[in-house]
């Protein structure tokens, strides 16, 4: 045997490591968290003021991003974008990741009646139209801002990976380590925690991860056109479908900072995502022959 | 089996029953066509307004499950109801799915058949040259959100416009009103309205189809029936390609049959960018403009739609993969 | 007539690149094969005997890195194109795989494949390889050939596919047929199928066949020369009668000093090799079996041993051993090199059986599935009837061996039996409570006493958890305090003979006998008076397994447990159990005193299963009469009306007259002795006969 033993999770650190996009990524990512929250303490201007005087100058020492139209700093702004993004990215897939391990662990491991309510549940919600019902409720979440909003979008987002979960839940039920907890006499909410979703945690996580990023655009594509943040609240979405029109002319930049960022948002996230893929399932990549 | 599918249908059935009447119900509640006319300058008289939204079916006075129940009956005789500009939501439904389908459908095909060659050419080919490139700009394209990739490419077209110094692609609408439809400049100047959206689909399907395709074609070219089938004296090529690819396909055919199912509802970005006026349009108009009856009929729509692409999913698995057809 | 070898193999060696460094998978391997001769291979994992025959045929990935020769009818194959070996493959040589199921295109019918390998090299139409193909196809024994070649792989049973391969292999008269583990994945009956398919396959096309595998009891009937590998590397190779009767490595003796004997009335110990094979990355200079070698010396750990010729042996026996003149000159044995342990009976074992309290009891017990079609849409269409009414008991101190092939029902049994509930029909009773009456609570109390051991040591522990997490796991959950169990955990470790501080390590650090011993520990963790053990050494390296089974001989002696041991192996269960209970299609066919059974089985499945059953005996194996039964086993859902054998039977077949059949037809056969004596054995057949299969009983090899 080896002399050399490693943790696992050491072992998928230094794989991740090993892929510098992924390391690029998850270092753009951090970048973003610390300007977006820390960045505006440092910033001499506030998002919400409007400088009527300096209304729609490009980017200068001054004003990093330009203004608007009405004088309101583009790079405060986007930043508080910045802000709302990340964090209805990150919370958001947390809860719908947690609301897809329960329900898919549940419906895999005690069948009968569990499973097919949960089905049910789930081919129902995904033949709601989501963004449908989310548009429609917009006005209720004025006020609420966006807890409300992120909730919402986390309701819509879990089923799919529900179902993976289900399926591979399935499977897991007939491992022999599972059936020698089960005639141990370990209680059934116990084995599923303490065994079945563990031992999923690598498809877990990417899958957190990928929902960041898809919770994000979700976000972006309400909010452009009004049903997701409300104003005065502000997110990439809403600085996006305020200024897209402004993009070929000489006032782009308006359209084109808040955009960019966005994008290397969305791909760094990916990035990582992929990363973590290949360090915590390598198995994923095989492409050669035994 | 007729007695099975029988019980499958009607499974179905009523999730579209419980998805369309929650739609009505929370679009009767939450939009307030009310405020369409009353916001109007000068404001006209209630009488009015009442009976306009009678008509329509539209009247918030008239309890939510009694606008319900006569919406129902019309659907059951084919009828949508009334937008509320006092048009046909049949019409308009029908007028628009058909911009959608032009729209939509020649940068979706193209897309994803390009993008299982590129994805099956790629892990053939895993670590060369073209393959790092495919996966990075794939990766790329797929973390560019439509709406921003739509702007961009509406834009370029204008740069690329006054480059030449003559108009080479549209980016707004669908065709330029006054040329006979099936002329030959007719055809011409819709192709050229058709080049810039198309292009944002061809990429973002190719990105994807490339890139899920490779994933399968990676999954399976470990496999050992590739390997059988060189033990047999099959080139690794021609093994690749015929058992390879066949098997790797079977999990496209889902991804195939939600796309073209779907490609009726349209783009909500595509459309709204390059102002075509397809369902994807119509579908956030609806509800900016409280229009309940149209919401309504969208959501059903959906519902419908996302039924007909798990069936034809589940259909096409079932043809590629002999493994589930045990009979 | 020259004898040209037909494969000439020089030095071959493989290499993998790795994330922890090169792993030399094959290190300086040579070998010929004559035309027409069987070569046979034997190595367990790791020995690198299958890529070694994936080199020869080209089919390793690229980035392995290959040197040597390989020379194939005298042009050397190494470095070829892949154009010019596809033009040898599946012509001049093809090759059979382990596992059919996943060897085979899911996608493509059978008879295609089979086709498609003819047109690769013969210039034919479709129509005309497909014809061919059915010809293969009832060359090898698949009935309706026509009909079945148009049926896609999982559409065929594991044996009928095992020989739709072979069909491909010869569709163009290969000359060396190179089989990888052919039968490893098959079923006792079925494995004697298909070796018999692949002897007449060999007749047909005269061809030369490399025999890969880890069962010695196949190369011994097989094979006419035999290599054996060791960490990459041969370490003995000869005459098949050499090598199996006059050893002379240290690996070679204790490999064959391992394996339970069949044949064998006395309970002998097994000689159990310590330790586990090496890693190939880092290899020690040295011979890589010094650390399990009971005759290592200094010098074994400087120089690798070169083959050596045996003098007293014929030519070409040679043995790579530093000592092996040493053993020649001697004639030494496993039981002489390798100490084999002392094990004792358990005390239980003095009293009478009718005197012990009875610790398992099944009456009747029944369990059937619900047979569901179709993927979109699941329906009922019928029953499996998987375990149909077996009865069977287990006494204080006793091993009971529950024997059968796949689709016999003994892991539905043992399944009913730990899930402690009511059962479809029939009872189970446990330690004097029938299951059917337990509440929740006593179901909690009584698993204290019933525990169980998993055949795949790498599935039966999570493997993220902590080994000391995993044995507390049991403890934990029936409320044991904190101090009791890490004492607890200690003692654990040390009985199964794993030291305490490997606790903290998680099982992908153990090798498959350790996590065997880690799951025997947990069973033992709250002291239970029964274990139910599921194929606890299939899933283990040949040389591994006598030290496990050993262990488990050794805790039920200090222990006093009771063992209910479900196996295929019925070698293990002659070494292991007291009685034998043998299954067949949900039902017991034969029960009774393990002795009795075996010297004189009675009923004809018996009779075929351990005539089926390939001994490490070359001269035995040569001799033996073998009944190699009909046809596939029948679906569980559909089972035969009457006796449920009567379909692939060879009485049935063969001796018995219409009024006989009939009866076997008609009327269900109930478990009666045959002979209508008191002893402890009973079977159910109508004609149940004692013949002595196994015939020369006390014969050992020399």
């Amino acid at each position: 045997m080896d002399a050399a033993t490693q943790s696992r999770s050491r072992l998928a650190a230094r794989r991740f490591m090993r892929r510098r996009l992924a390391v690029l990524g998850l270092f753009m990512v951090l970048l973003f968290f610390v300007f977006a929250y820390l960045g505006p303490s440092f910033y001499k201007w506030k998002f919400e003021d409007q400088n009527y005087t300096s209304s729609l100058q490009g980017p200068s020492v001054e004003h990093w991003f330009g203004t608007t139209q009405n004088g309101g700093d583009m790079y405060a702004l986007t930043m508080r974008g910045l802000q709302k993004s990340l964090i209805i990215g990150l919370i958001g897939a947390l809860i719908s990741t947690a609301i897809a391990a329960v329900a898919g662990a549940a419906a895999g491991y005690f069948s009968g009646w569990t499973d097919r309510a949960i089905i049910a549940l789930i081919d129902l919600l995904l033949v709601l139209p989501g963004f449908l019902i989310i548009a429609i409720l917009s006005p209720v979440f004025e006020g609420h801002t966006w807890h409300i909003f992120v909730l919402l979008l986390a309701a819509f987002q879990w089923m799919i990976t529900a179902r993976v979960i289900r399926s591979m839940t399935l499977s897991m039920k007939e491992r022999e380590f599972v059936h020698a907890a089960r005639f141990m006499g370990v209680s059934d909410w116990k084995i599923i925690l303490r065994h079945i979703l563990p031992n999923m945690s690598s498809f877990l996580i990417i899958d957190a991860t990928i929902n960041v990023s898809s919770l994000i655009l979700a976000e972006v594509g309400l909010s452009f056109f009004g049903f997701g943040v409300q104003p005065p609240d502000i997110s990439l979405g809403t600085l996006i479908n305020d200024h897209w029109q402004s993009a070929g002319t000489e006032n782009g930049y308006q359209f084109y900072f808040p955009a960019v960022l966005l994008v290397l948002l969305v791909l760094s996230v990916n990035l990582v995502g992929d990363g973590l893929r290949d360090a915590l399932d390598p198995n994923a990549k095989v492409g050669e022959q035994r | 089996m007729g007695k099975f599918l029988l019980h499958r249908f009607v499974y179905l059935v009523v999730l579209v029953v419980i998805a369309t009447s929650s739609t009505y119900f929370l679009a009767a509640a939450a939009l307030n066509p009310r405020s369409n006319f009353e916001g109007r300058n000068p404001p006209p008289p209630p009488e009015a307004v009442d009976s306009l939204l009678d008509g329509l079916n539209l009247n918030d006075k008239t309890p939510i499950t009694q606008r319900f129940e006569r919406w129902v009956r019309g659907v059951f005789q084919w009828n949508l109801g009334d937008t509320i500009d006092s048009g046909s939501v049949n019409e308009e439904m029908g007028r628009r799915m058909g911009v959608s389908l032009r729209l939509l459908l020649i940068g979706s095909i193209l897309g994803s058949l390009g993008g299982v060659a590129a994805g099956a050419y790629s892990a053939v080919k895993q670590y060369g040259i073209p393959d790092h490139a495919m996966t990075f700009a794939s990766f790329c394209i797929l973390s560019i959100p439509t709406v921003v990739l739509s702007v961009f490419l509406a834009n370029s077209g204008a740069t690329l416009n006054n480059a030449a110094g003559h108009r080479i692609v549209y980016n707004t609408g669908e065709y330029t009103p006054g040329l006979t439809e099936f002329s030959r400049a007719g055809i011409a100047d819709r192709l050229q309205h058709l080049a810039l959206p198309s292009l944002v689909l061809l990429l973002q399907g190719f990105a994807f189809y490339s890139r899920y395709q490779r994933n399968s074609m990676l999954d399976v070219l470990g496999s050992e029936f590739v390997r059988t089938a060189q033990a047999k004296g099959l080139r690794r090529s021609k093994a690749l390609i015929k058992h390879a690819l066949r098997t790797a396909l079977i999990p496209m055919g889902t991804f195939f049959a939600y796309e073209f199912a779907l490609i009726f509802i349209g783009s909500i970005f595509v459309e709204k960018i390059f102002s075509w006026h397809g369902m994807g349009e119509w579908f956030i108009q609806s509800i900016q403009k409280n229009d309940v009856n149209a919401t309504a009929a969208i959501g059903m729509f959906v519902a419908v739609l996302v039924l007909i692409a798990g069936f034809l999913s589940d259909v096409v698995t079932v043809a590629l993969d002999p493994r589930i057809r045990r009979s | 007539m020259s004898r040209e070898p037909l494969l000439e193999v020089r030095d071959l060696s493989v290499t993998f690149p790795s994330e922890a460094g090169p792993v030399a998978a094959v290190r300086g391997l040579s070998y010929h094969v004559m035309p027409g001769e069987v070569l046979g291979i034997v190595g367990e994992s790791g020995s690198g005997k299958s890529v070694s025959s994936l080199a020869v045929m080209g089919l390793l990935p690229s980035r392995a890195r290959i040197t040597g020769s390989v020379r194939f009818r005298g042009s050397e194959l190494l470095g070829r194109s892949d154009k010019d070996l596809s033009a040898i493959r599946g012509r001049g040589i093809s090759m059979i795989f382990q596992d059919p199921l996943s060897a085979l295109t899911p996608v493509f019918t059978v008879g295609d494949q089979i086709a498609e390998a003819v047109r690769i090299h013969q210039k034919v139409s479709q129509q005309a390889a497909l014809r061919r193909a059915v010809e293969l196809l009832d060359l090898v024994g698949i009935p309706n050939p026509a009909q079945r070649a148009g049926a896609f792989p999982h559409e065929f049973s594991g044996g009928m596919r095992q020989r739709a391969m072979i069909a491909m292999a010869i569709a163009n008269n290969p000359d060396l047929i190179i089989a990888d583990e052919p039968t490893t994945a098959l079923d006792v009956t079925i494995q004697a199928q298909i070796l018999e398919t692949l002897r007449k396959a060999q007749e047909t096309t005269g061809a030369a066949i490399i025999m890969i595998t880890h069962d010695l009891g196949v190369i011994a009937g097989a094979a006419h020369r035999v290599t054996v590998m060791y960490a990459g590397k041969p370490v003995e190779t000869g005459e098949v009668d050499d090598v199996f009767y006059r050893p002379r490595m240290p690996y070679t003796l204790g490999l064959l000093g391992s394996i339970p004997r069949l044949d064998s009335a006395e309970h002998l110990p097994l000689t159990p090799i310590e330790g586990t094979p090496p890693s190939l990355i880092h290899l020690p200079r040295g011979c890589p079996f010094t650390p399990r070698c009971p005759m290592r010396i200094d010098k074994c750990e400087q120089i690798e041993p070169e083959l050596l010729s045996m003098q007293t042996s014929g030519t070409g026996h040679l043995a790579a051993c530093h000592r092996s003149i040493e053993i020649e000159e001697q004639n030494l044995q496993s039981t002489d090199i390798f100490p084999a342990p002392v094990i004792g009976p358990p005390a239980a074992a003095g009293i009478p059986r009718d005197q012990r309290p009875v610790v398992l009891e099944l009456q009747d017990l029944v369990k059937h599935f619900p047979l569901v079609k179709g993927a979109i849409l699941r329906r009922q269409v019928g029953n499996v009837y998987a375990v149909d009414g077996i009865s069977l008991d287990i006494r204080e101190g006793e091993t009971l061996g529950l024997v059968g092939e796949s689709g016999c029902g003994k892991t539905t049994t043992i399944m009913e039996i730990l899930n402690l509930k009511r059962p479809a029909s029939g009872s189970i009773i446990v330690l004097g409570r029938k299951t059917a009456q337990m509440s929740d609570r006593e179901r909690f109390a009584i698993r204290r006493e019933l525990s169980v051991v998993f055949q795949d040591p790498m599935a039966s522990l999570d493997p993220r958890m902590p080994i000391s997490d995993i044995l507390d796991e049991p403890m934990r959950t029936h409320g044991i305090p904190d101090a009791e169990r890490s004492s607890r955990i200690e003692e654990l470790l040390q009985i199964v003979g794993l030291s305490p501080e490997h606790a903290s390590r998680y099982p992908q650090e153990f090798s498959g006998g350790q996590r065997q011993r880690i799951g025997i520990a947990r069973a033992l963790a709250l002291q239970p008076k029964l274990l139910v053990l599921d194929e606890p050494v299939s899933a283990l390296d040949v040389s591994i397994r006598a030290g496990v089974i050993n262990l488990l001989e050794k805790l039920r002696t200090d222990l006093g447990l009771s063992y209910l041991f479900v196996a295929h192996d019925l070698s293990v269960v002659r070494h292991i159990a007291d009685r034998v209970a043998v299954m067949y299609l949900g039902k017991i066919v034969e029960i009774g005193n393990v002795d009795a059974v075996y010297r004189l089985p009675a009923h004809p499945y018996t009779q075929a299963l351990l005539s089926a059953i390939p001994l490490p005996d070359p001269r035995k194996e040569r001799a033996r009469r073998r009944i190699i039964l009909q046809g596939d086993l029948p679906s569980p859902a559909n089972p035969p009306s009457g006796c449920r054998f009567r379909t692939r039977c060879q009485k049935f077949a063969g001796e018995l007259d219409d009024r006989q059949r009939q009866r076997c037809i008609d009327e269900q056969p109930l478990l009666r002795s045959p002979d209508n004596s008191a002893e402890d054995h009973l079977a159910a057949c109508h004609y149940a006969e004692g013949y002595a299969v196994l015939e020369d009983v006390a014969e050992m090899t020399s």
